[in-house]
C-alpha cells in the first residue's frame, strides 16, 4: 500500500478495497521499522491516527465523505497541533504542547485526513540540511551519508522513504522545494498569502509560507486542494477563492511559453543537474512547449537581501521566547535579565542565536536603512526581473539546487556556503512567487531537481505542466533502495 | 569586515542571548562572514526605488472591534513555566 499514491490510496478507500485503519496501521508500522534509520519523524501519534482512522472509515462508508478522508498525513513540527507537542526542531519547544490547531492542521482534520505524527525539521526552519534540529538529523533515504536538505527535510526524507504519502511542509528561502529536490519527490511553495500562517511557528513572517509534499503533481494537486484557505486569522492572507488543482491537471503544455533564466546555469551549477534539467526542458518542448531565454539581472543579489530580511524579521518573532509563559526556561535565575537571556542562550541552538545577532545588527539603530531597509528596496528589484520576464513567457523554470545532496558536515562550518544552497530558491520568496521543484533525473546516484516558478496564484498551471511531465517521465517512481518492497 | 568584541556585547544584550567568553571569537567570525556576504547590497543603485513589504501591496485589514475569542487562560497557563492565582510568575524585580 505505501507504493501508491494518494490519488490510488483515494480509489481504494472510497472502493473499500482497504480501509483507513488497515491503512493507517500499514504506515504505522514503517514507521517503526524503518524510521529509526532515518529519523525523519520525531512523534508518532499512533493512538490518536487510530481513532481519527475509525472515524475517517465511518464517513467512508456513509459515501459523500471529502476526498483526503482516510488518507494518512505528516505534519511538519511547525504547525501547531492541540494536545501534540510543537517543538519546531527546538530545545525552546521541546515542552511545548499547543492547546490549538493551526489553520492548516484543522483544514486536515476537517477534511478526515489521518495524521501519522510530526517530522523533524532544522531548527525553527533555520538550515538547508536539517543538521541544526535539536532532535538530530534527518537522513538522506538515497544516500544515508548525506544530507536530506532542509528545513523541510523530515517531511520530505518520510515522503522519499515511503512513511507516508503526503506531508505538510513550510519555505521560506527553499525550505520545501530544496529538501524536496534532494530527496526525489514533489513540493510546491504556493504564492505568499495561498495558504494560512495561523499557528505555523514564524521564522521570517514576510516570506513564510506552507506547502504540501507528495511524491507527484498530482497528489501535491490534492493537498493543496486542502491546505489552501482564506483565513480571517492570518492577516497577510489573500481572500482569493482556491480552485480545484486536480480539475486541470490534463490541460497540454503545447504553446506554452517557458522562461529559462540564464543566471540559473551559470558558474557553480552541477554539471550532471545542468544536463538532467536540460533533458526535462527538452522533454517539455519535445511536448510542444516552447523554451526562452530570459534574464533575472539581479538573481545575484537575492542571498544577500534574503539574509538581511530573513534574520531581521526572525530576532523579532524569536523575541516571544522568553522563559516567561511556554516553551523553556533556565533553571535558578537570579533575577529576569538573567531568566531571559540564559533562557533564550540555553534553549536555543547556535545557527538560531547567529540569525537572531545578525538580525539584531542589521535592525539596530544607525544600520536599519543601510541593511533592512535597502533590502527591502532591492527586493522589489528582484520582484521587477520577475514581472519584467512574466511578459513574455507564462512560466520560468531551472535547477532547485545547484548541487546533489552533500555529506553531513560538508557545510556545518560555513554558514555562508550553507546560505548559497538557497541560491536559485531565496528570490522566489522574496517576490512572493509560487515555486515547485519536481524530481527530473539523478546525478552522482542521488536525486535532481527542476524547480517551476509561476506567476502570481498560478499554482494549476505549475501543477498541471508538473504532471504532464511526469505522465511522460518516471523520475517520481524511482524509490531508494529497500523502501519499495 | 571585522565585527569588535564590543559590538557583539552590545548586540547579545539587545537580543538577550548571553554569549560564553570562549565562543566570542568562534561568533564573531561567523557574523562576520555573513555580514561580508550581505553587504553586497550596499554597491546596489537603489535611488527611487520603493521597498518592499509584502508582494501583493496588501494593507492591514480592518475588523469590527468584538470580541471573537473566547478566554482560555487555564488553557495557556497550563503549560507555562510558573504560574499563581493565573498569574505568570517570573523572579523577583523590584528589590
Amino acid at each position: 500500500m505505501h507504493n501508491l499514491t494518494i490519488a490510488e490510496l483515494i480509489k481504494g478507500l472510497q472502493s473499500k478495497e482497504f480501509s483507513s485503519v488497515e491503512l493507517t496501521q500499514h504506515f504505522l508500522n514503517r514507521i517503526g521499522s524503518l524510521n529509526p534509520a532515518y529519523n525523519a519523524v520525531i512523534t508518532v501519534t499512533a493512538e490518536q491516527a487510530l481513532k481519527a482512522a475509525a472515524e475517517a472509515d465511518v464517513r467512508l462508508a456513509a459515501g459523500n465523505a471529502p476526498a483526503l478522508c482516510g488518507v494518512p498525513i505528516l505534519h511538519k513540527d511547525i504547525f501547531c497541533t492541540n494536545g501534540v507537542r510543537t517543538s519546531c526542531g527546538s530545545k525552546m519547544l521541546d515542552n511545548f504542547i499547543p492547546p490549538y490547531n493551526a489553520t492548516v492542521v484543522e483544514n486536515f482534520e476537517q477534511a478526515g485526513a489521518v495524521v501519522l505524527g510530526k517530522t523533524n525539521m532544522d531548527e525553527f526552519a533555520m538550515g538547508s540540511s536539517n543538521e541544526t534540529s535539536f532532535y538530530g538529523p534527518v537522513k538522506n533515504p538515497w544516500a544515508p551519508d548525506c544530507v536530506p536538505g532542509g528545513s523541510s527535510g523530515g517531511s520530505a526524507a518520510a515522503v522519499a522513504a515511503r512513511l507516508a504519502p503526503g506531508a505538510t511542509a513550510t519555505d521560506t528561502g527553499g525550505s520545501i522545494r530544496q529538501p524536496a529536490a534532494l530527496c526525489g519527490i514533489s513540493g510546491i511553495k504556493p504564492t505568499y498569502g495561498r495558504v494560512s500562517r495561523w499557528g505555523m511557528v514564524a521564522f521570517a513572517s514576510s516570506l513564510d509560507q506552507g506547502g504540501p509534499m507528495a511524491r507527484t503533481a498530482e497528489d501535491c494537486a490534492l493537498l493543496l486542494n486542502c491546505m489552501a484557505s482564506y483565513d480571517d486569522k492570518d492577516s497577510t492572507c489573500i481572500d482569493r477563492e482556491v480552485p480545484d488543482y486536480t480539475a486541470t491537471l490534463d490541460g497540454s503544455v503545447k504553446g506554452l511559453r517557458i522562461g529559462v533564466p540564464k543566471e540559473y546555469f551559470s558558474e557553480g551549477l552541477d554539471a550532471g543537474i545542468e544536463k538532467a534539467v536540460r533533458a526535462a526542458l527538452a522533454n517539455l518542448e519535445a511536448q510542444g512547449a516552447e523554451l526562452v531565454e530570459i534574464s533575472l539581472p539581479n538573481s545575484g543579489l537575492s542571498v544577500p537581501a534574503y539574509y538581511v530580511i530573513a534574520p531581521a524579521e526572525a530576532s523579532a518573532n524569536l523575541s516571544r521566547f522568553d522563559g516567561s509563559r511556554y516553551g523553556y526556561r533556565c533553571g535558578n535565575p537570579k533575577d529576569l535579565q538573567d531568566m531571559y537571556s540564559r533562557s533564550r542562550s540555553e534553549g536555543f541552538g547556535k545557527e538560531v542565536q547567529r540569525r537572531i545577532l545578525i538580525g539584531t545588527y542589521c535592525l539596530s539603530a544607525g544600520y536599519y536603512d543601510a541593511y533592512y531597509g535597502k533590502a527591502q528596496q532591492v527586493r522589489k528589484l528582484i520582484q521587477q526581473d520577475f514581472d519584467r520576464a512574466f511578459e513574455s513567457v507564462d512560466l520560468i523554470m531551472g535547477p532547485t539546487c545547484p548541487s546533489p545532496a552533500f555529506k553531513f558536515g560538508a557545510k556545518s562550518d560555513d554558514p555562508v556556503a550553507m546560505y548559497l544552497e538557497d541560491i536559485y530558491t531565496v528570490a522566489t520568496n522574496l517576490a512572493g512567487l509560487p515555486g515547485m521543484s519536481i524530481p527530473c533525473g539523478m546525478a552522482d546516484n542521488k536525486p535532481v531537481g527542476l524547480q517551476i516558478i509561476g506567476n502570481y496564484f498560478d499554482e494549476a498551471r505549475m501543477l498541471n505542466v508538473a504532471h504532464q511531465y511526469q505522465q511522460a517521465t518516471d523520475w517520481h517512481d524511482l524509490a531508494p533502495e529497500g523502501v519499495a518492497s | 569586515m571585522n565585527i569588535e568584541r564590543q559590538e557583539i556585547e552590545k548586540l547579545a544584550t539587545l537580543a538577550r542571548i548571553a554569549i560564553d567568553d570562549s565562543t566570542f571569537s568562534e561568533v564573531s567570525q561567523r557574523l562576520s562572514s555573513v555580514l561580508d556576504l550581505v553587504d553586497q547590497l550596499q554597491a546596489v543603485n537603489t535611488e527611487g526605488v520603493e521597498a518592499m513589504s509584502h508582494p501583493m501591496q496588501a494593507t492591514q485589514r480592518l475588523r469590527e472591534d468584538e470580541v471573537t475569542e473566547t478566554n482560555q487562560r487555564e488553557a495557556f497557563q497550563a503549560i507555562a513555566p510558573e504560574t499563581e492565582d493565573g498569574l505568570f510568575l517570573v523572579p523577583k524585580v523590584i528589590e
